[in-house]
């Protein structure tokens, strides 16, 4: 029962997927449609499970009084913050004029904006720590790297404008990104591809079962 | 008023995110563990008002009462809360396994694997064009020794290997330029930020 | 220990401190740079201009403020286009802040003198029909039916009455697809999902840490281009003949992508000194 089922469950929703790609008619289409409807009521009940596990862990790190504890608080108020804010506008709480829009503009944006630009930073420390030619391939890595960031700008055509055209910077940076990064980038996600099939055939078969055993 | 007041709260949360360039401090754990409840908070109302709304409740209401399998599914999943009936959980996520398993065993075969190996394979003789030519000499010669160097049942020696060689090669420069596009991108948004404190902030930047 | 040995030790607060001058203090110029339109770029511009007044263009805004310095231009000057050029623009978001986003954009774009003489009008030259969950199976779920995937608009309003969604019931009835992604689910999910099964005519835009990732897609033939990071926004502008923020941005972009080559080099330089140093 504890295996069985969601083993069954995983079988039959992904199979009948398959066979639909073949045959996208009745009755297999109807089920197609069905499933993937159940999929997204089940993957927003998944959303709210993050959610309430957030809480979950927040309450227990503030009662057992656990590192940053009083931090713990302040998870709380902000989800609350939104969640009320959010229920109380309405289903046009996403309208400009709203408190929950007025609350994304000072909070979210804020807040996700500069924690990711701040990788701008640690981007440029690693360059001038870590990024060594110490071999052909480290070599060959910070070259690719050193003519992109000069040819994807402004810069990059001051640099070589003096340079006959289709020798500039920017045309060499084109032809790079066009042919071997290109053909880099395919071998990866050919690979990638690959793997991503033989994965799911053995999750559809029964192969891989972790999901369902928990081990 | 209200405006100003909000932008100043932005900015001030914005130096609080930037005050962990110095170090870490309480400032920055306020500011981390706002926008960590503030994002679960924006996912939750969202979810709520966007998908439990027109795809549960609205279908339910209408009459539409096959969709309760779905409230069914998605309850056990809450059940995952409670440990000694977590496992139950597992029948939803068989759900959302065997949807995404059944799509992708198709779907990545053709896009990423079919199509992708016909377009490398396909034009690489273009008359009247050197440059197109060579390129896609080097897309082939590219992809396929990339290839190469991801397959590890046979040791790298020999010819092999020095496929593999060249195949390295190949993906050392699209690592670079990735990094390369990488600075790019970051440089990009911290000068958001920046424009939002001289700018908008306080005003220096028209 | 040497200089060279103290420059390598350096703190890294000082770098971060340089960073932060050659970010800010280009802001403070006005400077008119020398923008090309790339190819991939001119592709995007291409297509649209073949599709005639009246076409109806699916948005697909799949990123949150993480990417809004990179995308939002790119969402603006693609919105004044459309409403310019009387495209028909339906909205959707595979990221829960991608409705707030185009909500933030069109505040923006319905500030130029331009579009507001056009006064396009909610539910017949454009729809926002919100956030769906589910990634790369709404993409598919819309392959069958659109208004079965976004039942309602943001606002609630039932999406069949919308006067602009009248039959519109799967991709067979949508001119093009642009897609402005920042990771997952993104361009990649709109190339395997509705590109090859559907034949859609996509184009995108990225963040420039994306943007390497899909070029293969390009030169299959899946994607018709892409606009890569600020740059390629700066591109967009150009080319639709209405330079805006991201071509503002440019100087600064060329003054810091400067520096860390001039970190990297100084790095390098540093290092194999020292390194034959202590080797002799």
């Amino acid at each position: 029962m504890r295996r069985e089922v969601p083993l069954a469950i995983t079988a039959i929703v992904g199979f009948t997927l398959i066979v639909v790609y073949f045959i996208p008619h009745p009755p297999f289409n109807h089920f197609r449609n069905f499933f993937e409807d159940l999929f997204f009521i089940v993957a927003a009940f998944a959303i709210w499970l993050g959610c309430l596990n957030l809480l979950k862990v927040n309450a227990d790190r503030f009662y057992f009084k656990r590192k940053g504890w009083p931090f713990a608080i302040v998870v709380w108020f902000g989800f609350f913050l939104m969640v009320i804010v959010g229920f109380w506008d309405g289903r046009g709480f996403m309208n400009p004029g709203t408190t929950f829009y007025y609350l994304y503009d000072i909070l979210y944006y804020p807040l996700n904006a500069t924690m990711f630009s701040i990788l701008a930073f640690f981007v440029a420390s690693a360059s001038y720590r870590a990024f060594r030619a110490r071999n052909k391939e480290a070599t060959m890595l910070l070259v690719a790297a050193m003519v992109v960031m000069l040819g994807r700008v402004p810069f990059g055509y001051y640099l070589s404008s003096w340079l006959p055209e289709g020798w500039r910077l920017g045309n060499i940076t084109d032809w790079v990104m066009d042919f071997p990064q290109t053909a880099g980038q395919r071998a990866i996600m050919i690979g990638i591809a690959l793997g991503i099939v033989s994965s799911s055939l053995r999750v559809l078969l029964g192969l891989e079962r972790t999901f369902a055993s928990g081990e | 008023m209200v405006e100003t007041i909000g932008i100043w709260i932005a900015a001030i949360l914005t130096l609080g995110i930037f005050s962990f360039l110095y170090k870490d401090n309480p400032f920055y754990k306020f500011c981390e563990s706002l926008f960590v409840g503030v994002s679960a908070g924006y996912w939750f109302a969202t979810t709520f008002w966007q998908v439990m709304m027109p795809k549960l409740v609205d279908n339910l209401a209408a009459g539409r009462w096959i969709y309760i399998i779905g409230g069914i599914f998605g309850i056990l999943m809450l059940l995952r809360l409670f440990p000694k009936i977590g496992w139950i959980s597992r029948w939803s996520l068989a759900l959302v396994v065997g949807t995404t398993a059944g799509l992708y065993f198709t779907r990545y075969l053709v896009s990423n694997g079919m199509v992708q190996t016909e377009n490398t394979i396909m034009p690489i003789f273009v008359t009247g064009n050197l440059p197109q030519t060579i390129g896609n000499l080097v897309i082939v010669v590219g992809t396929f020794c990339g290839l190469v160097y991801f397959f590890f049942s046979k040791e790298h020696k020999g010819t092999f290997g020095g496929f593999a060689k060249v195949g390295i090669w190949f993906i050392m420069v699209s690592f670079g330029a990735s990094f390369g596009y990488t600075v790019m991108s970051r440089m990009s948004l911290l000068l958001g930020r920046l424009d939002y404190l001289f700018g908008t902030w306080l005003g220096l930047i028209k | 220990m040497s200089f060279l040995e103290k420059l390598l030790a350096i703190d890294r607060r000082i770098i971060f401190l340089f960073i932060a001058i050659a970010a800010a203090l280009p802001l403070f110029f006005t400077v008119k740079l020398h923008i090309e339109v790339t190819p991939i770029v001119n592709n995007v511009y291409n297509a649209l201009e073949a599709l005639p007044p009246g076409s109806k263009v699916l948005l697909s805004m799949d990123y949150d403020p993480g990417s809004m310095p990179e995308l939002q231009p790119m969402a603006e000057s693609f919105l004044r286009y459309c409403f310019l050029r009387d495209l028909k623009v339906i909205i959707i978001g595979l990221w829960p802040n991608g409705p707030i986003q185009a909500n933030i954009a069109l505040e923006e774009v319905f500030k130029d003198e331009e579009v507001k003489n056009r006064n396009p009008q909610y539910g017949i030259d454009y729809v926002n029909l919100g956030y769906t969950v589910g990634n790369e199976v709404v993409v598919e779920r819309m392959g069958s039916d659109i208004p079965a995937t976004f039942p309602k608009d943001y606002t609630g309003n039932k999406t069949e009455d919308l006067p602009l969604m009248k039959g519109v019931k799967n991709y067979n009835n949508i001119d093009f697809v642009y897609n402005l992604s920042a990771g997952y689910p993104g361009t990649y999910e709109w190339v395997i999902f509705a590109v090859d099964p559907y034949k859609i005519k996509l184009a995108a835009g990225n963040t420039a840490v994306q943007a390497p990732l899909v070029y293969p897609y390009v030169q299959s033939g899946q994607l018709i281009g892409v606009l890569g990071g600020m740059k390629g926004g700066a591109e967009f502008e150009i080319a639709t003949g209405k330079p805006a923020k991201a071509v503002k941005y440019m100087f600064s972009q060329s003054v810091t992508h400067a520096v860390i080559c001039f970190f990297i080099l100084i790095g390098n330089f540093a290092y194999f000194a020292t390194r034959k140093k202590k080797g002799s």
